[in-house]
């Protein structure tokens, strides 16, 4: 039983760790936080839909295509509005990225009507893998190994690349960066594409796991913040980190005490942790400047 | 021109006979606005429409007293508009309270909440805030939909009203309405020329400063939410009424976006502003939700519907609307109306120039 509970609690708390890894690398490149990530999840997972199923591509074109929707999602609303706003205060950012939130839901409810519907994947839900006595649905484990996969991408590719320094740098200290000839204008909607596409991986495996409708990013929205503040809103392992210990947790809470108040724990954590420390589990100490 | 002279100039209600001209002629437009709209239909509305207006115009106020004025942000205030009307019909129904007496109990249950997510307020600032307070208003609502004694997921009815044996209809409501929504706006536009109310605008400018000017941060913090919080309950509470039933399933998030959709494009800082964003966003919404009854556009739309999208969705249209206004509305005019209408008051005053 516990050892069940764990491993699925480890597939969601994944997608949360992607969700929030996301939302973490627009923070800490823009300050800015995007209320509009899991919007952004769910209509390229709608698009994934639309590819796979009325289109009938084969799985690794779709993933393509959508992926591609995804970064050109991320940059355009980038480029056209959050680029256009003048000396933004820190209220009219959030509204400009809730206001994206409305614009993509209203899109995808437009679209897709508010039926449920399956998501169509490779791997079916219902088989089963058998490790030493513990019983994994496929689904379940492909999850973990791809995010677990995508993470590990995702610190290389910031560690050691020519574009992820560039984007590291820009993080530090924009101005210094421009003077060493970053083009951080680029690495702005450079970002947004990053973070979206692995939105948009979340929120196909969330869309697999669960079902897909225009409101079915609500919730795990909500799991991805309260996972970044877990770990820390400027510390990509510590969102890693946050996302993967709400799931398991949220999961035994599930488990052993109650069901419907399942939700609930993340907001326990939220505020719990924000009360104790708020710059969260790996997040450095945040200092304000008068 | 506009030079104050003494202390008690700057705390008058009205500036001048003008003003108070305009206020009591706005007063008796009130009073007769749901004879007239009876009568005409003007603009399509309904004193069904007008009563939601004004509440959302209650929760305007309540809200913008907390961002606006105190510039604490908060995505929760659905929460507190479900306390609101969920304690609200309980002790109507359940205790037999009279209404009178419920809807500021209720507010006050509200307002105990508004302090309690105050609490972590004194710690957090911008965006730990906003995740703070929207998962407040997600725990709300899934405590409410979970809990057998608030009607679990099916909800509430609210029960009928009587006075003096006959049973209050919108007409009547409109009134117990409209008088309490201008009590609060006249208390909310006196506030801010009160000690606290000053309190509140030297946190909104620098918190630091106003601490050394010898504020009590945490006082003055957690009682714009409790402050915010009271308005919110109030209109919880008569919107449970004006429904007739209330659903923990209607109170998510997207309704406190809207709610800070209307303060922002009524603009931020301003009492009447945020009565006038009020006005244009609810009117909006609920003429966008049948779009398609729209003469000529709503055509256009159904075509384009059947031919790319879905019929079963086209009431989204007033979500993507309702999105790019505030999007635009951030982009262009940062102070809203209220922007437009200190902008408009100064070309005229100094026309030629």
């Amino acid at each position: 039983m516990l050892g069940q509970l764990i491993v699925s609690g480890l597939a969601v708390g994944f997608c949360y760790a992607l969700l929030a890894l996301a939302m973490v690398i627009i923070y800490k490149t823009s300050e800015v936080l995007n209320f509009a990530q899991g919007e952004m999840a769910m209509i390229s997972a709608f698009v994934a839909f639309l590819v796979l199923d009325t289109y009938q591509f084969s799985f690794p074109v779709g993933l393509l295509l959508t992926l591609l929707f995804a970064a050109a999602l991320g940059a355009v609303l980038e480029f056209v509005f959050m680029r256009q706003a003048k000396n933004p205060t820190l209220i009219g950012l959030i509204i400009i990225t809730l206001g994206f939130e409305m614009i993509l839901m209203g899109i995808a409810g437009w679209k897709w009507g508010p039926d449920q519907r399956s998501m169509p994947f490779p791997v079916p839900s219902f088989e089963t893998y058998n490790f030493f006595g513990l019983v994994i649905s496929k689904i379940n484990f492909w999850t973990i190994i791809v995010c677990l996969a995508l993470i590990v991408v995702l610190f290389l590719f910031f560690q050691y690349s020519k574009l992820g320094t560039a984007m590291r740098a820009t993080q530090q200290n924009q101005l210094v960066a421009r003077l060493m000839g970053i083009r951080t204008k680029w690495i702005f909607s450079f970002t947004w594409a990053i973070s979206s596409i692995i939105g948009a991986v979340a929120g196909m495996f969330i869309a697999a796991l669960t079902v897909l409708d225009p409101p079915m990013m609500m919730d795990p929205l909500m799991k991805a913040f309260a996972s970044a503040v877990l770990g820390g809103m400027t510390s990509l392992p510590g969102a890693a980190l946050g996302g993967t210990i709400l799931g398991v947790v949220e999961n035994l809470f599930g488990g052993y005490v109650s069901m419907s108040f399942k939700s609930v724990v993340a907001f326990a954590i939220i505020v719990l942790m924000l009360c104790i420390r708020p710059s969260g589990l790996l997040g450095k100490h945040f200092v304000k400047k008068v | 021109m506009d030079i104050k002279r003494s202390y008690y100039e700057d705390i008058e209600l009205f500036r001048s006979k003008t003003t108070l001209f305009w206020s009591l002629l706005f007063l008796i437009f009130l009073i007769f606005l749901p004879w007239i709209v009876a009568q005409t239909h003007v603009l399509g509305l309904s004193v069904y429409l007008l009563n939601l207006i004004i509440i959302h115009a209650i929760v305007a106020i309540g809200l913008n007293i907390l961002v606006g004025y105190t510039g604490q942000i908060s995505l929760g205030h659905a929460g507190f508009f479900a306390i609101g009307a969920f304690t609200t019909v309980m002790f109507v129904g359940q205790l037999g309270i009279p209404l009178i007496l419920a809807l500021p109990l209720g507010a006050f249950i509200s307002a105990i909440f508004g302090f309690l997510l105050g609490l972590p307020s004194l710690r957090l600032e911008g965006p730990y805030l906003a995740i703070a307070t929207m998962g407040f208003g997600m725990a709300v609502t899934t405590i409410i939909k979970h809990t057998e004694f608030f009607g679990g997921r099916m909800g509430l009815q609210a029960p009928k009203l009587y006075l003096f044996d006959t049973a209050l209809k919108d007409i009547h409501f409109y009134y117990i309405i409209a008088g309490v929504a201008v009590v609060l706006a006249i208390a909310a536009i006196k506030l801010f020329k009160t000690k606290v109310g000053r309190a509140f605008i030297a946190i909104r400018d620098s918190d630091i400063a106003a601490e050394t000017m010898g504020v009590n941060l945490s006082y003055y913090k957690t009682l714009a939410f409790a402050v915010s919080a009271f308005y919110t309950g109030i209109a919880g509470g008569l919107y449970a009424f004006i429904l007739g039933f209330i659903n923990p399933e209607s109170f998510h998030i997207i309704m406190s976006i809207t709610f800070l959709a209307m303060v922002v494009v009524g603009g931020v800082g301003s009492i009447m502003g945020s009565i006038a964003g009020a006005v244009l966003m609810t009117y909006l919404d609920v003429k966008l939700q049948a779009i398609q009854d729209i003469p000529g556009l709503g055509a256009i739309l159904v075509k384009f519907s059947e031919e790319y999208m879905t019929m079963a969705g086209i009431s989204n249209v007033a979500i993507i609307v309702y999105g790019l206004i505030m999007i635009l509305i951030v982009l262009f005019e940062p102070l809203g109306i209220f922007g437009l209408w200190i902008r408009t008051k100064k070309y005229w005053k100094t026309y030629p120039f």
